[in-house]
Protein backbone atom coordinates (compact mmCIF):
# COMPACT_ATOMS: atom_id res chain seq x y z
CA UNK A 1 0.00 0.00 0.00
CA UNK A 2 2.91 2.79 0.85
CA UNK A 3 4.30 2.26 -2.39
CA UNK A 4 1.41 2.53 -3.96
CA UNK A 5 1.04 5.46 -2.51
CA UNK A 6 3.90 7.05 -3.46
CA UNK A 7 3.37 5.72 -6.94
CA UNK A 8 0.45 7.52 -7.27
CA UNK A 9 1.60 10.61 -5.43
CA UNK A 10 4.34 11.03 -8.13
CA UNK A 11 1.37 10.53 -10.86
CA UNK A 12 1.77 13.96 -12.67
CA UNK A 13 -2.10 13.65 -12.15
CA UNK A 14 -2.19 13.66 -8.51
CA UNK A 15 0.53 16.08 -7.78
CA UNK A 16 0.71 18.24 -4.71
CA UNK A 17 -2.05 16.41 -3.82
CA UNK A 18 -3.27 16.44 0.40
CA UNK A 19 -1.82 12.90 1.92
CA UNK A 20 -4.82 12.02 3.57
CA UNK A 21 -6.44 12.67 0.49
CA UNK A 22 -3.95 9.95 -1.23
CA UNK A 23 -4.81 7.84 1.94
CA UNK A 24 -8.18 7.76 0.87
CA UNK A 25 -7.54 7.04 -2.82
CA UNK A 26 -5.12 4.57 -2.57
CA UNK A 27 -7.80 2.44 -1.10
CA UNK A 28 -9.19 1.93 -4.26
CA UNK A 29 -6.22 1.31 -6.63
CA UNK A 30 -4.49 -1.69 -7.80
CA UNK A 31 -1.26 -2.73 -10.40
CA UNK A 32 -2.37 -3.21 -13.75
CA UNK A 33 -0.83 -4.93 -17.20
CA UNK A 34 -1.82 -5.26 -20.37
CA UNK A 35 0.59 -6.89 -23.29
CA UNK A 36 1.15 -5.05 -26.56
CA UNK A 37 -1.86 -5.53 -28.73
CA UNK A 38 -5.21 -5.97 -26.30
CA UNK A 39 -7.18 -3.89 -25.03
CA UNK A 40 -7.60 -1.80 -22.12
CA UNK A 41 -10.84 -1.18 -22.51
CA UNK A 42 -13.61 -1.55 -25.25
CA UNK A 43 -16.21 0.77 -26.31
CA UNK A 44 -19.91 0.05 -24.65
CA UNK A 45 -18.21 -1.97 -21.96
CA UNK A 46 -18.83 -0.53 -18.26
CA UNK A 47 -16.42 2.47 -17.81
CA UNK A 48 -15.47 1.21 -14.12
CA UNK A 49 -11.82 2.07 -14.11
CA UNK A 50 -9.57 5.33 -14.43
CA UNK A 51 -6.15 4.47 -15.43
CA UNK A 52 -2.96 6.11 -14.69
CA UNK A 53 -0.09 5.18 -17.27
CA UNK A 54 2.93 4.36 -15.42
CA UNK A 55 5.14 2.64 -18.80
CA UNK A 56 3.92 2.41 -22.22
CA UNK A 57 1.48 3.74 -24.45
CA UNK A 58 -2.30 3.37 -25.33
CA UNK A 59 -4.33 3.90 -28.46
CA UNK A 60 -7.67 5.57 -28.33
CA UNK A 61 -9.34 3.96 -30.97
CA UNK A 62 -12.76 4.81 -33.00
CA UNK A 63 -14.36 1.98 -34.44
CA UNK A 64 -15.48 2.64 -38.06
CA UNK A 65 -17.94 0.24 -39.92
CA UNK A 66 -16.74 -0.73 -43.09
CA UNK A 67 -13.02 1.29 -42.05
CA UNK A 68 -10.02 -0.09 -40.20
CA UNK A 69 -10.21 1.64 -37.00
CA UNK A 70 -8.87 4.92 -36.45
CA UNK A 71 -6.51 6.10 -33.80
CA UNK A 72 -7.04 9.47 -32.39
CA UNK A 73 -4.69 10.13 -29.51
CA UNK A 74 -2.11 8.08 -27.78
CA UNK A 75 -1.51 8.67 -24.13
CA UNK A 76 1.54 7.52 -22.50
CA UNK A 77 3.81 7.50 -19.34
CA UNK A 78 2.47 10.16 -16.87
CA UNK A 79 -0.72 10.70 -17.88
CA UNK A 80 -4.25 9.39 -17.24
CA UNK A 81 -7.17 7.60 -19.19
CA UNK A 82 -10.50 7.55 -19.20
CA UNK A 83 -13.42 9.88 -17.52
CA UNK A 84 -16.28 7.68 -18.43
CA UNK A 85 -15.87 6.51 -14.57
CA UNK A 86 -17.46 9.54 -13.16
CA UNK A 87 -20.15 10.51 -15.15
CA UNK A 88 -23.42 8.55 -15.92
CA UNK A 89 -23.86 6.19 -17.56
CA UNK A 90 -20.28 5.09 -17.19
CA UNK A 91 -19.99 3.42 -20.52
CA UNK A 92 -16.65 3.47 -22.81
CA UNK A 93 -17.18 5.75 -25.58
CA UNK A 94 -13.98 4.39 -27.53
CA UNK A 95 -11.65 1.56 -27.16
CA UNK A 96 -8.14 1.65 -25.52
CA UNK A 97 -6.04 0.35 -27.39
CA UNK A 98 -2.48 -1.27 -25.61
CA UNK A 99 -0.07 0.00 -28.62
CA UNK A 100 2.77 -0.94 -26.10
CA UNK A 101 3.14 -3.41 -23.32
CA UNK A 102 1.36 -0.99 -20.39
CA UNK A 103 1.75 -0.72 -16.57
CA UNK A 104 -0.65 1.14 -15.32
CA UNK A 105 -2.51 2.26 -11.58
CA UNK A 106 -5.95 0.98 -12.02
CA UNK A 107 -8.21 3.08 -9.74
CA UNK A 108 -11.89 1.43 -9.48
CA UNK A 109 -14.03 3.54 -10.75
CA UNK A 110 -17.30 2.94 -8.41
CA UNK A 111 -14.97 2.86 -5.31
CA UNK A 112 -13.60 6.27 -6.30
CA UNK A 113 -17.15 7.66 -6.96
CA UNK A 114 -18.74 6.57 -3.48
CA UNK A 115 -15.23 8.41 -1.77
CA UNK A 116 -15.40 12.00 -3.65
CA UNK A 117 -19.50 10.69 -2.93
CA UNK A 118 -18.52 11.33 0.93
CA UNK A 119 -15.95 13.79 0.82
CA UNK A 120 -16.55 16.79 -1.49
CA UNK A 121 -13.25 18.51 -0.84
CA UNK A 122 -12.09 15.15 -2.38
CA UNK A 123 -14.38 14.49 -4.70
CA UNK A 124 -13.29 18.90 -5.90
CA UNK A 125 -10.26 18.36 -6.21
CA UNK A 126 -10.13 15.17 -8.63
CA UNK A 127 -12.70 17.24 -10.58
CA UNK A 128 -10.70 20.19 -10.79
CA UNK A 129 -8.01 18.01 -12.11
CA UNK A 130 -9.86 16.16 -14.20
CA UNK A 131 -11.44 19.22 -16.01
CA UNK A 132 -7.74 20.54 -17.37
CA UNK A 133 -6.72 17.34 -18.75
CA UNK A 134 -10.23 17.59 -20.80
CA UNK A 135 -9.44 20.97 -21.40
CA UNK A 136 -6.28 19.99 -22.84
CA UNK A 137 -7.70 17.20 -24.64
CA UNK A 138 -10.28 19.06 -26.27
CA UNK A 139 -7.67 21.98 -27.09
CA UNK A 140 -6.08 18.84 -29.09
CA UNK A 141 -8.84 17.75 -30.85
CA UNK A 142 -9.73 21.32 -31.76
CA UNK A 143 -6.15 21.24 -33.38
CA UNK A 144 -6.52 18.06 -35.06
CA UNK A 145 -9.35 19.09 -36.88
CA UNK A 146 -8.20 22.84 -38.69
CA UNK A 147 -5.79 20.61 -39.71
CA UNK A 148 -2.53 22.46 -38.98
CA UNK A 149 -0.07 21.00 -41.32
CA UNK A 150 -2.08 21.93 -44.63
CA UNK A 151 -0.44 23.75 -46.97
CA UNK A 152 -0.89 27.80 -46.77
CA UNK A 153 -2.88 29.23 -50.02
CA UNK B 1 24.86 34.89 -49.59
CA UNK B 2 27.53 33.77 -52.14
CA UNK B 3 29.95 35.91 -54.19
CA UNK B 4 27.88 34.97 -57.34
CA UNK B 5 24.85 35.93 -54.90
CA UNK B 6 25.70 39.22 -54.36
CA UNK B 7 26.87 40.47 -57.59
CA UNK B 8 24.14 38.92 -59.88
CA UNK B 9 21.27 38.62 -57.24
CA UNK B 10 18.70 38.27 -60.18
CA UNK B 11 20.60 36.18 -62.75
CA UNK B 12 19.86 32.65 -62.06
CA UNK B 13 22.54 30.22 -62.59
CA UNK B 14 22.53 27.25 -64.53
CA UNK B 15 22.20 23.82 -62.50
CA UNK B 16 21.65 19.92 -63.39
CA UNK B 17 19.11 17.98 -61.27
CA UNK B 18 21.41 14.76 -60.29
CA UNK B 19 18.62 12.89 -58.11
CA UNK B 20 14.85 12.83 -57.46
CA UNK B 21 13.52 11.09 -54.52
CA UNK B 22 9.80 10.58 -53.74
CA UNK B 23 9.33 11.37 -50.15
CA UNK B 24 5.10 11.02 -49.73
CA UNK B 25 2.95 10.95 -52.41
CA UNK B 26 2.97 14.37 -52.56
CA UNK B 27 6.46 15.44 -51.87
CA UNK B 28 9.89 15.09 -53.88
CA UNK B 29 13.48 15.29 -52.79
CA UNK B 30 15.90 16.93 -55.37
CA UNK B 31 19.56 17.35 -55.60
CA UNK B 32 20.89 19.75 -58.26
CA UNK B 33 24.66 20.33 -59.00
CA UNK B 34 26.01 23.49 -60.76
CA UNK B 35 26.57 23.10 -64.35
CA UNK B 36 29.20 25.39 -66.67
CA UNK B 37 31.66 26.37 -64.15
CA UNK B 38 28.87 28.06 -61.45
CA UNK B 39 30.61 28.19 -58.32
CA UNK B 40 29.78 25.36 -55.56
CA UNK B 41 27.34 27.12 -52.88
CA UNK B 42 27.86 27.49 -49.14
CA UNK B 43 24.63 28.24 -47.64
CA UNK B 44 23.69 28.95 -43.79
CA UNK B 45 20.93 26.57 -42.55
CA UNK B 46 17.29 28.31 -43.07
CA UNK B 47 18.44 29.88 -46.00
CA UNK B 48 16.26 29.63 -49.44
CA UNK B 49 16.66 29.88 -53.14
CA UNK B 50 14.84 31.09 -55.99
CA UNK B 51 14.76 27.97 -58.43
CA UNK B 52 13.76 29.00 -62.01
CA UNK B 53 11.85 26.11 -63.66
CA UNK B 54 12.24 27.18 -67.18
CA UNK B 55 8.85 27.73 -69.84
CA UNK B 56 7.10 27.64 -66.14
CA UNK B 57 8.07 29.85 -63.21
CA UNK B 58 10.26 30.92 -60.49
CA UNK B 59 9.80 29.09 -56.71
CA UNK B 60 10.86 30.12 -53.10
CA UNK B 61 12.57 26.71 -51.93
CA UNK B 62 14.23 26.41 -48.50
CA UNK B 63 17.72 24.83 -48.70
CA UNK B 64 17.27 21.21 -46.77
CA UNK B 65 20.38 19.96 -47.63
CA UNK B 66 23.41 19.71 -45.63
CA UNK B 67 25.22 22.79 -45.41
CA UNK B 68 28.39 20.62 -45.12
CA UNK B 69 28.33 19.45 -49.10
CA UNK B 70 28.33 22.46 -50.93
CA UNK B 71 29.32 20.36 -54.29
CA UNK B 72 25.27 20.13 -54.06
CA UNK B 73 21.75 22.04 -53.27
CA UNK B 74 18.96 19.76 -51.80
CA UNK B 75 15.70 21.09 -52.06
CA UNK B 76 12.19 19.18 -50.70
CA UNK B 77 9.46 20.52 -52.16
CA UNK B 78 5.74 19.63 -51.69
CA UNK B 79 3.32 19.61 -55.38
CA UNK B 80 0.73 21.65 -54.67
CA UNK B 81 0.67 23.65 -57.91
CA UNK B 82 1.61 24.34 -61.73
CA UNK B 83 4.98 25.59 -60.73
CA UNK B 84 5.74 23.38 -57.95
CA UNK B 85 4.43 19.96 -59.91
CA UNK B 86 6.42 21.32 -62.77
CA UNK B 87 9.88 21.04 -60.32
CA UNK B 88 9.04 18.06 -58.80
CA UNK B 89 8.52 16.44 -62.05
CA UNK B 90 11.94 17.36 -63.36
CA UNK B 91 14.01 14.05 -64.33
CA UNK B 92 18.13 14.01 -63.68
CA UNK B 93 19.71 15.91 -66.01
CA UNK B 94 17.33 18.63 -66.38
CA UNK B 95 18.33 21.83 -66.30
CA UNK B 96 17.18 24.19 -63.77
CA UNK B 97 17.92 28.20 -62.81
CA UNK B 98 19.21 29.15 -59.49
CA UNK B 99 19.55 32.48 -57.79
CA UNK B 100 20.91 32.57 -54.19
CA UNK B 101 21.02 31.61 -51.21
CA UNK B 102 18.90 34.32 -50.05
CA UNK B 103 17.42 35.20 -46.24
CA UNK B 104 19.00 35.08 -42.86
CA UNK B 105 19.65 31.11 -41.48
CA UNK B 106 18.51 29.37 -38.06
CA UNK B 107 20.64 30.98 -35.35
CA UNK B 108 23.17 28.17 -34.98
CA UNK B 109 25.80 30.41 -33.48
CA UNK B 110 23.66 31.61 -30.52
CA UNK B 111 22.60 27.81 -29.74
CA UNK B 112 26.36 26.68 -29.59
CA UNK B 113 26.48 25.55 -26.26
CA UNK B 114 23.26 25.19 -25.30
CA UNK B 115 20.42 22.53 -25.84
CA UNK B 116 18.25 22.43 -29.27
CA UNK B 117 14.60 22.17 -29.52
CA UNK B 118 13.61 21.80 -33.23
CA UNK B 119 9.50 21.99 -33.75
CA UNK B 120 8.25 20.87 -36.88
CA UNK B 121 5.18 20.21 -38.90
CA UNK B 122 4.51 18.57 -42.29
CA UNK B 123 6.80 19.86 -44.67
CA UNK B 124 8.84 22.34 -42.32
CA UNK B 125 11.11 19.83 -41.43
CA UNK B 126 12.60 20.02 -44.46
CA UNK B 127 14.12 23.93 -43.86
CA UNK B 128 15.24 23.02 -40.31
CA UNK B 129 16.66 19.82 -41.55
CA UNK B 130 20.38 21.39 -42.39
CA UNK B 131 20.52 22.73 -38.92
CA UNK B 132 20.47 18.56 -37.61
CA UNK B 133 23.12 17.70 -40.21
CA UNK B 134 24.83 21.07 -38.69
CA UNK B 135 24.31 20.20 -35.10
CA UNK B 136 25.23 15.94 -35.69
CA UNK B 137 28.43 17.02 -37.72
CA UNK B 138 29.68 19.36 -34.82
CA UNK B 139 28.13 17.36 -32.12
CA UNK B 140 29.99 18.97 -29.38
CA UNK B 141 29.40 22.13 -29.46
CA UNK B 142 25.89 21.66 -28.61
CA UNK B 143 24.08 19.75 -25.66
CA UNK B 144 20.67 17.74 -26.10
CA UNK B 145 18.90 17.83 -29.60
CA UNK B 146 15.12 17.42 -29.00
CA UNK B 147 13.56 17.14 -32.66
CA UNK B 148 9.72 16.68 -32.48
CA UNK B 149 7.73 16.19 -35.71
CA UNK B 150 4.33 16.02 -36.49
CA UNK B 151 2.30 15.11 -39.56
CA UNK B 152 -0.94 14.57 -41.09
CA UNK B 153 -0.42 10.54 -40.81
CA UNK B 154 2.17 8.46 -41.15
CA UNK B 155 2.56 8.43 -44.80
CA UNK B 156 2.72 12.95 -45.03
CA UNK B 157 6.56 11.90 -42.49
CA UNK B 158 9.44 13.04 -44.53
CA UNK B 159 12.66 11.54 -44.01
CA UNK B 160 11.45 8.88 -42.57
CA UNK B 161 14.60 6.98 -42.36
CA UNK B 162 17.21 9.55 -41.25
CA UNK B 163 15.00 10.15 -38.71
CA UNK B 164 15.02 6.80 -37.32
CA UNK B 165 19.02 7.48 -37.44
CA UNK B 166 19.04 10.56 -35.33
CA UNK B 167 17.31 9.19 -32.76
CA UNK B 168 20.18 7.04 -32.00
CA UNK B 169 22.61 9.56 -32.01
CA UNK B 170 24.07 10.34 -28.24
CA UNK B 171 21.76 12.86 -26.34
CA UNK B 172 19.32 13.34 -28.93
CA UNK B 173 15.58 12.67 -28.33
CA UNK B 174 13.65 12.13 -32.00
CA UNK B 175 10.06 12.34 -31.50
CA UNK B 176 7.10 11.84 -34.15
CA UNK B 177 3.43 11.95 -33.89
CA UNK B 178 0.47 12.44 -36.33
CA UNK B 179 -2.87 13.46 -36.34
CA UNK B 180 -4.44 9.86 -37.10
CA UNK B 181 -2.67 7.17 -36.83
CA UNK B 182 -3.27 3.23 -38.35
CA UNK B 183 -3.10 0.23 -36.33
CA UNK B 184 0.40 -0.37 -37.79
CA UNK B 185 1.56 2.80 -36.35
CA UNK B 186 3.44 2.52 -33.03
CA UNK B 187 4.09 6.24 -32.31
CA UNK B 188 2.30 9.16 -31.01
CA UNK B 189 -0.99 10.23 -32.40
CA UNK B 190 -1.81 14.09 -31.49
CA UNK B 191 -1.07 17.08 -32.35
CA UNK B 192 2.99 18.10 -32.44
CA UNK B 193 2.39 19.95 -29.01
CA UNK B 194 1.53 16.70 -27.27
CA UNK B 195 4.95 15.62 -27.75
CA UNK B 196 6.54 18.71 -25.06
CA UNK B 197 5.43 16.48 -22.20
CA UNK B 198 7.97 13.77 -23.32
CA UNK B 199 9.92 15.83 -24.44
CA UNK B 200 13.61 15.86 -22.35
CA UNK B 201 13.53 19.77 -21.76
CA UNK B 202 15.58 21.93 -19.98
CA UNK B 203 14.13 25.09 -21.06
CA UNK B 204 16.89 27.54 -19.35
CA UNK B 205 19.06 25.93 -21.56
CA UNK B 206 17.31 25.88 -24.69
CA UNK B 207 16.92 27.24 -28.03
CA UNK B 208 14.08 26.43 -29.86
CA UNK B 209 13.84 26.43 -33.76
CA UNK B 210 9.99 26.13 -35.42
CA UNK B 211 9.21 25.64 -38.35
CA UNK B 212 5.93 25.02 -39.95
CA UNK B 213 2.47 26.55 -41.03
CA UNK B 214 2.27 30.06 -38.57
CA UNK B 215 -0.83 28.86 -37.07
CA UNK B 216 0.76 25.99 -35.59
CA UNK B 217 4.30 27.42 -34.67
CA UNK B 218 1.81 30.10 -33.02
CA UNK B 219 0.94 27.23 -30.59
CA UNK B 220 4.11 25.48 -29.90
CA UNK B 221 5.61 29.28 -29.42
CA UNK B 222 2.78 29.52 -26.64
CA UNK B 223 3.20 25.99 -25.16
CA UNK B 224 7.38 26.27 -25.11
CA UNK B 225 6.46 29.46 -23.02
CA UNK B 226 4.01 27.71 -20.54
CA UNK B 227 7.30 25.15 -20.36
CA UNK B 228 9.48 27.91 -19.50
CA UNK B 229 10.78 29.10 -22.31
CA UNK B 230 11.05 32.94 -23.09
CA UNK B 231 10.06 34.82 -26.13
CA UNK B 232 14.32 35.44 -26.83
CA UNK B 233 15.16 31.60 -26.79
CA UNK B 234 12.84 30.51 -29.76
CA UNK B 235 13.06 31.73 -33.57
CA UNK B 236 10.69 30.70 -35.91
CA UNK B 237 10.69 29.97 -39.92
CA UNK B 238 7.92 32.69 -41.90
CA UNK B 239 6.41 31.84 -45.40
CA UNK B 240 5.32 34.36 -47.81
CA UNK B 241 4.73 34.72 -51.69
CA UNK B 242 8.59 35.96 -52.21
CA UNK B 243 9.79 37.16 -56.10
CA UNK B 244 12.78 39.20 -55.96
CA UNK B 245 14.26 37.50 -52.62
CA UNK B 246 16.38 40.78 -52.31
CA UNK B 247 13.85 43.31 -50.32
CA UNK B 248 13.09 45.06 -54.10
CA UNK B 249 9.93 44.09 -55.18
CA UNK B 250 7.40 44.07 -51.84
CA UNK B 251 5.66 41.06 -52.34
CA UNK B 252 6.79 39.03 -48.87
CA UNK B 253 6.07 41.97 -46.81
CA UNK B 254 5.20 41.79 -43.47
CA UNK B 255 4.42 44.31 -41.74
CA UNK B 256 7.45 46.72 -41.31
CA UNK B 257 9.70 43.14 -42.43
CA UNK B 258 10.51 41.30 -46.00
CA UNK B 259 10.73 38.15 -45.24
CA UNK B 260 13.09 37.42 -48.22
CA UNK B 261 15.26 39.80 -46.80
CA UNK B 262 15.28 40.48 -43.18
CA UNK B 263 14.12 36.56 -42.73
CA UNK B 264 12.56 34.40 -43.40
CA UNK B 265 14.40 33.44 -39.47
CA UNK B 266 13.01 36.03 -37.14
CA UNK B 267 13.43 35.48 -33.23
CA UNK B 268 9.85 35.18 -31.78
CA UNK B 269 9.96 38.24 -29.68
CA UNK B 270 10.37 39.73 -32.91
CA UNK B 271 7.44 38.68 -35.20
CA UNK B 272 5.60 36.88 -32.21
CA UNK B 273 3.23 40.20 -31.72
CA UNK B 274 2.30 40.16 -35.27
CA UNK B 275 1.29 36.31 -35.27
CA UNK B 276 -1.78 37.56 -33.08
CA UNK B 277 -2.86 40.23 -35.92
CA UNK B 278 -5.87 38.67 -38.29
CA UNK B 279 -4.92 38.95 -41.81
CA UNK B 280 -1.68 40.21 -41.63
Amino acid sequence: MENLERIIAECPFFAGLDHAYLNLIVGCASNVRFEAGSYVFKEGTPADTFYLIREGKVAVEIFAPHRKPIIVATIGEGEIVGWSWLLPPYVWKFHGHAVQNVRAIALDGKCLRTKCEENHDLGYEILKRLVQIVEHRLDEARFQQIDVYAVQR
Amino acid sequence: MTTAAILEPMTPLLHSVREVVKETPDTFTLTLQPENGAPESSFQPGQFSMLWVFGVGELPISISGDPGKQDRLVYTVRSVGKATNAFVSQKPGADVGVRGPFGTGWPVEVARGHDLVIVAGGIGLAPLRPVIYHVLSHRADYDRLVVLYGARSPRDLLYRKELASWARQRETQVLTTVDYGGLSWRNHVGVVTTLLKFARLRPARSVAMLCGPEIMMRFVARDLEAHGLGRSQIYVSMERNMKCAVGFCGHCQYGPHFICKDGPVFPYEQIGPMLDKYEL
